[in-house]
Protein backbone atom coordinates (compact mmCIF):
# COMPACT_ATOMS: atom_id res chain seq x y z
CA UNK A 1 0.00 0.00 0.00
CA UNK A 2 1.75 3.21 -0.97
CA UNK A 3 0.46 6.73 -1.61
CA UNK A 4 1.35 8.73 -4.50
CA UNK A 5 3.76 11.36 -4.17
CA UNK A 6 2.45 14.25 -2.33
CA UNK A 7 3.59 18.36 -3.02
CA UNK A 8 2.84 21.10 -1.59
CA UNK A 9 3.16 25.00 -2.08
CA UNK A 10 2.47 28.17 0.55
CA UNK A 11 2.58 31.51 -0.03
CA UNK A 12 1.30 31.58 -3.46
CA UNK A 13 -1.13 33.57 -3.60
CA UNK A 14 -0.94 37.57 -2.74
CA UNK A 15 -4.06 39.09 -1.42
CA UNK A 16 -5.33 36.56 0.94
CA UNK A 17 -3.75 35.95 4.42
CA UNK A 18 -2.63 32.64 3.65
CA UNK A 19 -2.75 29.90 0.48
CA UNK A 20 -1.40 26.26 -0.57
CA UNK A 21 -1.50 23.68 -2.72
CA UNK A 22 -1.79 20.55 -2.17
CA UNK A 23 -1.20 17.97 -4.94
CA UNK A 24 -2.37 13.79 -4.36
CA UNK A 25 -0.52 12.53 -7.42
CA UNK A 26 -2.30 14.99 -10.18
CA UNK A 27 -5.55 15.66 -8.02
CA UNK A 28 -4.64 19.43 -7.02
CA UNK A 29 -6.54 21.64 -4.87
CA UNK A 30 -5.37 25.45 -3.79
CA UNK A 31 -6.89 26.67 -0.49
CA UNK A 32 -6.95 30.48 0.98
CA UNK A 33 -7.72 31.51 4.12
CA UNK A 34 -8.69 35.04 4.89
CA UNK A 35 -8.63 35.47 8.94
CA UNK A 36 -8.93 36.43 11.51
CA UNK A 37 -11.07 39.28 10.06
CA UNK A 38 -14.47 41.05 9.79
CA UNK A 39 -17.66 39.46 10.50
CA UNK A 40 -21.21 40.10 9.32
CA UNK A 41 -23.36 40.67 12.89
CA UNK A 42 -25.87 37.87 11.86
CA UNK A 43 -22.77 35.56 11.56
CA UNK A 44 -20.76 36.53 14.67
CA UNK A 45 -20.36 34.72 17.56
CA UNK A 46 -19.74 36.06 20.83
CA UNK A 47 -16.92 33.83 21.88
CA UNK A 48 -15.66 31.99 19.05
CA UNK A 49 -14.72 32.66 15.43
CA UNK A 50 -16.75 31.89 13.03
CA UNK A 51 -15.21 29.42 10.08
CA UNK A 52 -16.92 29.91 6.79
CA UNK A 53 -15.90 27.25 4.44
CA UNK A 54 -16.60 27.63 0.22
CA UNK A 55 -15.61 24.88 -2.35
CA UNK A 56 -15.75 25.82 -5.69
CA UNK A 57 -15.56 22.74 -7.63
CA UNK A 58 -13.62 22.39 -11.39
CA UNK A 59 -16.47 22.58 -13.59
CA UNK A 60 -20.00 23.36 -13.25
CA UNK A 61 -21.41 25.29 -10.03
CA UNK A 62 -21.86 24.68 -6.80
CA UNK A 63 -24.66 22.10 -5.71
CA UNK A 64 -25.41 20.09 -2.95
CA UNK A 65 -22.30 17.52 -2.96
CA UNK A 66 -20.52 20.79 -2.57
CA UNK A 67 -22.83 21.61 0.31
CA UNK A 68 -21.81 18.44 2.14
CA UNK A 69 -17.86 18.63 1.39
CA UNK A 70 -18.12 22.12 3.00
CA UNK A 71 -19.68 20.84 5.97
CA UNK A 72 -17.14 18.25 6.72
CA UNK A 73 -14.33 20.78 6.24
CA UNK A 74 -15.86 23.24 8.32
CA UNK A 75 -16.19 20.46 11.40
CA UNK A 76 -12.88 19.27 10.98
CA UNK A 77 -11.78 23.20 10.98
CA UNK A 78 -13.37 23.80 14.20
CA UNK A 79 -12.29 20.83 16.08
CA UNK A 80 -8.61 22.30 15.10
CA UNK A 81 -8.87 25.91 15.39
CA UNK A 82 -8.80 27.61 18.70
CA UNK A 83 -11.64 29.44 17.59
CA UNK A 84 -12.18 30.92 21.11
CA UNK A 85 -9.19 33.38 21.10
CA UNK A 86 -11.13 35.16 18.16
CA UNK A 87 -14.57 36.07 19.22
CA UNK A 88 -16.48 38.28 17.03
CA UNK A 89 -14.28 37.78 13.80
CA UNK A 90 -14.52 35.51 10.92
CA UNK A 91 -12.36 33.29 9.06
CA UNK A 92 -12.84 32.38 5.59
CA UNK A 93 -11.40 29.49 3.64
CA UNK A 94 -11.74 28.81 0.21
CA UNK A 95 -10.67 25.78 -1.86
CA UNK A 96 -10.85 25.95 -5.39
CA UNK A 97 -10.22 22.18 -7.44
CA UNK A 98 -7.71 22.38 -9.96
CA UNK A 99 -7.48 18.93 -11.31
CA UNK A 100 -9.32 15.80 -9.60
CA UNK A 101 -7.94 12.17 -9.77
CA UNK A 102 -9.19 10.98 -7.05
CA UNK A 103 -8.82 11.69 -3.30
CA UNK A 104 -10.48 14.93 -3.39
CA UNK A 105 -11.68 15.24 -0.04
CA UNK A 106 -8.59 14.29 2.13
CA UNK A 107 -6.72 16.74 -0.31
CA UNK A 108 -8.58 19.70 0.19
CA UNK A 109 -8.58 18.71 4.33
CA UNK A 110 -4.45 18.67 3.67
CA UNK A 111 -4.66 21.99 1.51
CA UNK A 112 -6.90 23.97 4.16
CA UNK A 113 -4.70 22.58 6.99
CA UNK A 114 -1.75 23.58 5.27
CA UNK A 115 -3.07 27.16 3.82
CA UNK A 116 -4.39 27.87 7.98
CA UNK A 117 -0.47 27.02 9.42
CA UNK A 118 0.48 29.78 6.57
CA UNK A 119 -2.04 32.06 7.54
CA UNK A 120 -0.95 32.10 11.52
CA UNK A 121 -4.34 30.96 12.54
CA UNK A 122 -3.93 29.66 15.82
CA UNK A 123 -4.44 25.63 16.26
CA UNK A 124 -4.21 22.90 18.98
CA UNK A 125 -2.92 20.69 16.32
CA UNK A 126 -2.85 19.99 12.24
CA UNK A 127 -5.11 17.21 9.96
CA UNK A 128 -3.75 14.93 7.97
CA UNK A 129 -6.48 13.04 5.61
CA UNK A 130 -6.10 10.40 3.72
CA UNK A 131 -8.61 7.99 1.59
CA UNK A 132 -9.12 4.43 1.50
CA UNK A 133 -10.77 2.22 -1.27
CA UNK A 134 -11.56 -1.86 -0.87
CA UNK A 135 -10.93 -3.18 -5.13
CA UNK A 136 -13.54 -5.83 -5.97
CA UNK A 137 -10.81 -8.21 -5.10
CA UNK A 138 -11.22 -7.48 -1.84
CA UNK A 139 -7.76 -5.69 -2.08
CA UNK A 140 -7.06 -2.24 0.09
CA UNK A 141 -5.59 -0.06 -1.42
CA UNK A 142 -5.12 3.82 0.00
CA UNK A 143 -5.13 7.14 -2.12
CA UNK A 144 -6.85 5.78 -4.90
CA UNK A 145 -6.48 7.19 -8.45
CA UNK A 146 -10.21 8.42 -9.86
CA UNK A 147 -10.10 5.08 -11.85
CA UNK A 148 -9.69 2.79 -8.82
CA UNK A 149 -12.44 4.78 -6.85
CA UNK A 150 -15.04 4.41 -9.23
CA UNK A 151 -14.50 0.81 -9.46
CA UNK A 152 -13.71 -0.28 -6.26
CA UNK A 153 -16.52 -0.85 -2.75
CA UNK A 154 -18.02 1.50 -1.04
CA UNK A 155 -14.45 3.28 1.10
CA UNK A 156 -13.64 5.14 3.77
CA UNK A 157 -11.74 8.50 4.27
CA UNK A 158 -10.30 9.33 7.73
CA UNK A 159 -8.48 12.47 9.23
CA UNK A 160 -6.45 12.37 12.30
CA UNK A 161 -5.22 14.76 14.69
CA UNK A 162 -1.16 14.70 14.79
CA UNK A 163 -0.70 15.84 17.76
CA UNK A 164 -3.21 14.06 19.99
CA UNK A 165 -3.62 11.05 17.61
CA UNK A 166 -7.13 11.41 17.94
CA UNK A 167 -9.41 10.38 14.80
CA UNK A 168 -11.06 13.36 14.19
CA UNK A 169 -13.60 11.79 12.04
CA UNK A 170 -14.18 9.04 9.25
CA UNK A 171 -16.61 9.01 6.40
CA UNK A 172 -17.88 6.10 5.23
CA UNK A 173 -19.62 6.16 1.32
CA UNK A 174 -23.08 4.57 0.71
CA UNK A 175 -23.74 2.72 -3.00
CA UNK A 176 -23.81 6.25 -4.30
CA UNK A 177 -20.19 7.53 -4.57
CA UNK A 178 -19.92 11.48 -3.91
CA UNK A 179 -16.85 11.93 -5.13
CA UNK B 1 11.95 22.83 28.00
CA UNK B 2 13.52 20.86 25.27
CA UNK B 3 16.28 22.54 24.77
CA UNK B 4 17.16 20.64 21.53
CA UNK B 5 13.91 22.48 20.17
CA UNK B 6 15.46 26.11 20.29
CA UNK B 7 16.12 27.21 16.75
CA UNK B 8 14.33 24.87 15.15
CA UNK B 9 11.25 25.31 12.94
CA UNK B 10 8.07 23.70 15.01
CA UNK B 11 4.45 22.59 13.77
CA UNK B 12 1.06 23.27 16.02
CA UNK B 13 0.44 20.64 18.42
CA UNK B 14 4.07 20.09 19.34
CA UNK B 15 4.99 19.60 22.85
CA UNK B 16 7.71 22.17 23.30
CA UNK B 17 8.16 21.68 27.13
CA UNK B 18 6.87 20.65 30.42
CA UNK B 19 5.66 23.24 33.32
CA UNK B 20 7.61 22.47 36.55
CA UNK B 21 6.20 23.64 39.44
CA UNK B 22 8.90 25.98 40.79
CA UNK B 23 10.06 27.17 37.41
CA UNK B 24 9.04 30.91 36.08
CA UNK B 25 8.42 30.79 32.62
CA UNK B 26 7.56 33.74 30.57
CA UNK B 27 5.44 32.20 27.21
CA UNK B 28 5.44 34.83 24.33
CA UNK B 29 3.20 34.32 21.01
CA UNK B 30 2.32 30.97 19.17
CA UNK B 31 2.95 29.20 22.87
CA UNK B 32 0.69 28.39 25.25
CA UNK B 33 0.03 25.80 28.50
CA UNK B 34 -2.11 23.06 28.37
CA UNK B 35 -2.14 21.11 31.76
CA UNK B 36 1.45 20.72 32.44
CA UNK B 37 2.60 20.70 29.20
CA UNK B 38 3.83 23.92 26.73
CA UNK B 39 2.39 23.35 23.17
CA UNK B 40 2.99 25.60 20.03
CA UNK B 41 0.55 26.68 18.64
CA UNK B 42 1.67 27.77 15.37
CA UNK B 43 3.85 27.30 12.60
CA UNK B 44 7.89 28.68 12.65
CA UNK B 45 10.61 29.03 14.83
CA UNK B 46 11.26 28.31 18.22
CA UNK B 47 13.06 30.86 20.25
CA UNK B 48 14.79 31.46 23.49
CA UNK B 49 15.68 34.16 25.50
CA UNK B 50 17.71 32.76 28.63
CA UNK B 51 16.78 32.54 31.25
CA UNK B 52 13.32 32.27 30.58
CA UNK B 53 11.66 33.78 27.70
CA UNK B 54 9.79 31.36 24.96
CA UNK B 55 8.14 32.27 22.04
CA UNK B 56 7.46 31.09 18.42
CA UNK B 57 9.07 33.47 15.62
CA UNK B 58 6.11 33.43 12.76
CA UNK B 59 5.36 35.26 9.90
CA UNK B 60 1.93 36.16 9.22
CA UNK B 61 -0.35 38.94 7.01
CA UNK B 62 -2.74 39.78 9.44
CA UNK B 63 -2.18 41.55 12.37
CA UNK B 64 -3.92 40.91 15.96
CA UNK B 65 -4.12 43.90 18.23
CA UNK B 66 -1.29 43.93 21.18
CA UNK B 67 -0.96 46.78 24.15
CA UNK B 68 1.72 48.85 23.72
CA UNK B 69 2.56 48.09 20.45
CA UNK B 70 2.78 51.18 17.05
CA UNK B 71 0.77 50.93 14.25
CA UNK B 72 0.22 53.20 11.61
CA UNK B 73 -3.65 53.61 10.49
CA UNK B 74 -6.20 55.31 8.05
CA UNK B 75 -9.04 57.18 9.47
CA UNK B 76 -12.46 55.74 8.20
CA UNK B 77 -15.06 57.89 10.50
CA UNK B 78 -15.72 60.46 13.19
CA UNK B 79 -18.44 58.60 15.11
CA UNK B 80 -19.36 61.15 18.31
CA UNK B 81 -15.89 62.24 20.50
CA UNK B 82 -13.96 59.46 18.65
CA UNK B 83 -11.96 58.63 15.37
CA UNK B 84 -12.44 55.52 13.64
CA UNK B 85 -9.19 53.90 12.47
CA UNK B 86 -8.21 51.16 10.21
CA UNK B 87 -5.09 48.79 11.89
CA UNK B 88 -5.41 46.12 9.84
CA UNK B 89 -7.37 43.57 12.47
CA UNK B 90 -10.50 42.09 12.69
CA UNK B 91 -12.31 45.43 14.20
CA UNK B 92 -11.60 49.11 13.56
CA UNK B 93 -10.12 50.92 16.41
CA UNK B 94 -11.12 53.88 18.15
CA UNK B 95 -9.07 56.94 19.42
CA UNK B 96 -10.63 59.61 21.16
CA UNK B 97 -10.40 63.44 20.35
CA UNK B 98 -8.57 64.08 23.12
CA UNK B 99 -5.56 61.91 23.18
CA UNK B 100 -3.56 64.01 20.96
CA UNK B 101 -1.14 66.67 22.18
CA UNK B 102 -2.50 70.12 22.94
CA UNK B 103 -6.01 68.85 22.08
CA UNK B 104 -8.69 70.14 24.13
CA UNK B 105 -12.78 70.07 23.92
CA UNK B 106 -12.46 73.47 22.32
CA UNK B 107 -9.18 72.92 20.22
CA UNK B 108 -10.13 69.79 18.33
CA UNK B 109 -6.95 67.78 16.14
CA UNK B 110 -6.95 68.81 12.32
CA UNK B 111 -7.47 64.87 11.19
CA UNK B 112 -9.66 64.04 8.21
CA UNK B 113 -11.19 60.83 7.42
CA UNK B 114 -8.29 59.20 5.10
CA UNK B 115 -5.40 60.70 6.85
CA UNK B 116 -2.93 58.59 8.23
CA UNK B 117 -2.18 58.10 11.96
CA UNK B 118 0.72 56.88 13.98
CA UNK B 119 -0.37 55.56 17.09
CA UNK B 120 -0.22 53.10 19.91
CA UNK B 121 -2.41 50.77 20.81
CA UNK B 122 -3.57 51.54 24.99
CA UNK B 123 -6.24 48.67 24.92
CA UNK B 124 -6.53 45.40 22.92
CA UNK B 125 -7.93 42.52 24.29
CA UNK B 126 -9.61 39.94 22.30
CA UNK B 127 -13.46 40.79 23.01
CA UNK B 128 -13.30 44.40 22.83
CA UNK B 129 -12.22 47.44 19.97
CA UNK B 130 -8.46 47.93 20.11
CA UNK B 131 -8.11 51.86 21.39
CA UNK B 132 -5.40 53.91 20.36
CA UNK B 133 -3.76 56.73 21.21
CA UNK B 134 -1.32 60.07 20.34
CA UNK B 135 0.19 60.78 23.24
CA UNK B 136 2.00 59.17 26.23
CA UNK B 137 1.13 59.38 29.96
CA UNK B 138 2.16 62.64 30.33
CA UNK B 139 0.27 64.32 27.38
CA UNK B 140 3.91 64.36 24.63
CA UNK B 141 3.29 62.64 21.38
CA UNK B 142 6.72 61.35 20.50
CA UNK B 143 6.32 61.50 16.94
CA UNK B 144 2.67 60.24 17.22
CA UNK B 145 0.24 61.80 15.21
CA UNK B 146 -0.83 62.45 11.47
CA UNK B 147 2.17 61.13 8.81
CA UNK B 148 2.21 63.99 6.68
CA UNK B 149 0.51 63.45 2.80
CA UNK B 150 3.68 64.20 1.06
CA UNK B 151 4.68 60.32 2.14
CA UNK B 152 3.83 56.92 0.78
CA UNK B 153 2.60 54.02 2.92
CA UNK B 154 2.65 50.32 1.95
CA UNK B 155 2.15 46.87 3.74
CA UNK B 156 4.22 44.32 3.75
CA UNK B 157 4.35 41.17 6.07
CA UNK B 158 4.08 41.49 10.18
CA UNK B 159 7.92 39.48 9.95
CA UNK B 160 9.19 42.67 8.07
CA UNK B 161 7.99 44.74 9.93
CA UNK B 162 9.65 43.62 12.71
CA UNK B 163 12.59 43.59 11.17
CA UNK B 164 12.79 46.95 9.86
CA UNK B 165 11.80 48.05 13.80
CA UNK B 166 15.14 45.98 15.02
CA UNK B 167 18.44 47.94 15.78
CA UNK B 168 20.68 46.59 13.07
CA UNK B 169 18.70 46.29 10.03
CA UNK B 170 20.84 45.56 7.57
CA UNK B 171 18.29 46.97 4.68
CA UNK B 172 17.66 50.65 6.27
CA UNK B 173 21.43 50.96 6.83
CA UNK B 174 22.33 50.06 3.03
CA UNK B 175 19.61 52.90 2.25
CA UNK B 176 20.27 55.47 4.40
CA UNK B 177 24.03 54.85 3.05
CA UNK B 178 22.51 56.05 -0.38
CA UNK B 179 19.55 58.09 0.59
CA UNK B 180 18.21 60.68 2.77
CA UNK B 181 14.78 59.63 3.91
CA UNK B 182 11.79 59.53 6.70
CA UNK B 183 10.27 56.39 7.76
CA UNK B 184 7.49 54.97 10.13
CA UNK B 185 6.72 51.40 11.00
CA UNK B 186 4.04 50.39 12.15
CA UNK B 187 3.91 46.69 13.63
CA UNK B 188 0.91 46.27 11.78
CA UNK B 189 2.68 45.49 8.51
CA UNK B 190 1.95 49.08 7.43
CA UNK B 191 5.01 51.61 6.53
CA UNK B 192 5.21 54.96 5.86
CA UNK B 193 8.66 56.38 4.09
CA UNK B 194 9.40 60.26 2.61
CA UNK B 195 12.05 61.26 0.90
CA UNK B 196 12.95 64.17 -1.52
CA UNK B 197 11.53 62.98 -4.86
CA UNK B 198 8.80 60.61 -6.19
CA UNK B 199 11.35 57.92 -7.78
CA UNK B 200 13.31 57.79 -4.64
CA UNK B 201 10.26 57.22 -2.39
CA UNK B 202 9.22 54.41 -5.27
CA UNK B 203 12.84 52.99 -5.00
CA UNK B 204 12.81 52.64 -1.03
CA UNK B 205 9.64 50.98 -0.81
CA UNK B 206 10.84 48.40 -3.92
CA UNK B 207 14.31 48.02 -1.63
CA UNK B 208 12.72 47.27 1.00
CA UNK B 209 9.61 45.03 -0.10
CA UNK B 210 12.26 42.83 -2.10
CA UNK B 211 14.75 42.47 1.54
CA UNK B 212 12.46 40.32 2.90
CA UNK B 213 14.21 37.13 2.13
CA UNK B 214 17.53 38.62 1.09
CA UNK B 215 21.20 38.32 3.26
CA UNK B 216 23.04 41.16 3.63
CA UNK B 217 25.31 40.95 0.86
CA UNK B 218 22.58 40.22 -1.24
CA UNK B 219 20.81 42.91 -0.27
CA UNK B 220 23.39 45.21 -1.28
CA UNK B 221 23.30 44.31 -4.66
CA UNK B 222 19.67 44.37 -5.05
CA UNK B 223 20.07 47.77 -4.01
CA UNK B 224 22.52 48.73 -6.46
CA UNK B 225 20.72 47.18 -9.16
CA UNK B 226 17.78 48.78 -8.64
CA UNK B 227 19.65 52.51 -8.23
CA UNK B 228 21.09 51.55 -11.37
CA UNK B 229 18.22 51.32 -13.48
CA UNK B 230 16.26 54.00 -11.86
CA UNK B 231 19.08 56.21 -13.27
CA UNK B 232 19.31 55.14 -16.40
CA UNK B 233 15.68 56.47 -17.37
Amino acid sequence: MSLRSLSCEQSLLARCDGSARFKHGETSVVAAVYGPGDVKPNKEIINKATIEVTFKPKTGLPGCAETALEKILQDTCEAVILTSLHPRSSISIILQVEHDDGSLLPCCINACCVALMDTGVPMRGFVCAVACAVQQSGEEIIDPTLEQEQVSRPGRCAGWDWATDLSIWMLSNSEHVIF
Amino acid sequence: MQQELVGSVVLPGDVVGVVRGDVELKLGPGVRREQDKIVATKCGVFRLRKPNMYWIDINQKRYVPVAKEHVIGIVTGKPGENFRVDIGSSQQALLPFLAFEGATKRNRPNVQIGDLLYCEISVANKDMEPELVCVDGSGKSHGMGVLSIDGFMFRCSLGLARKLLADDCPILKTLSARFSFEIAVGMNGCVWVKSKSVTNTILISNCIENSEYLGIDEIEKMVDQLVQSAHSY
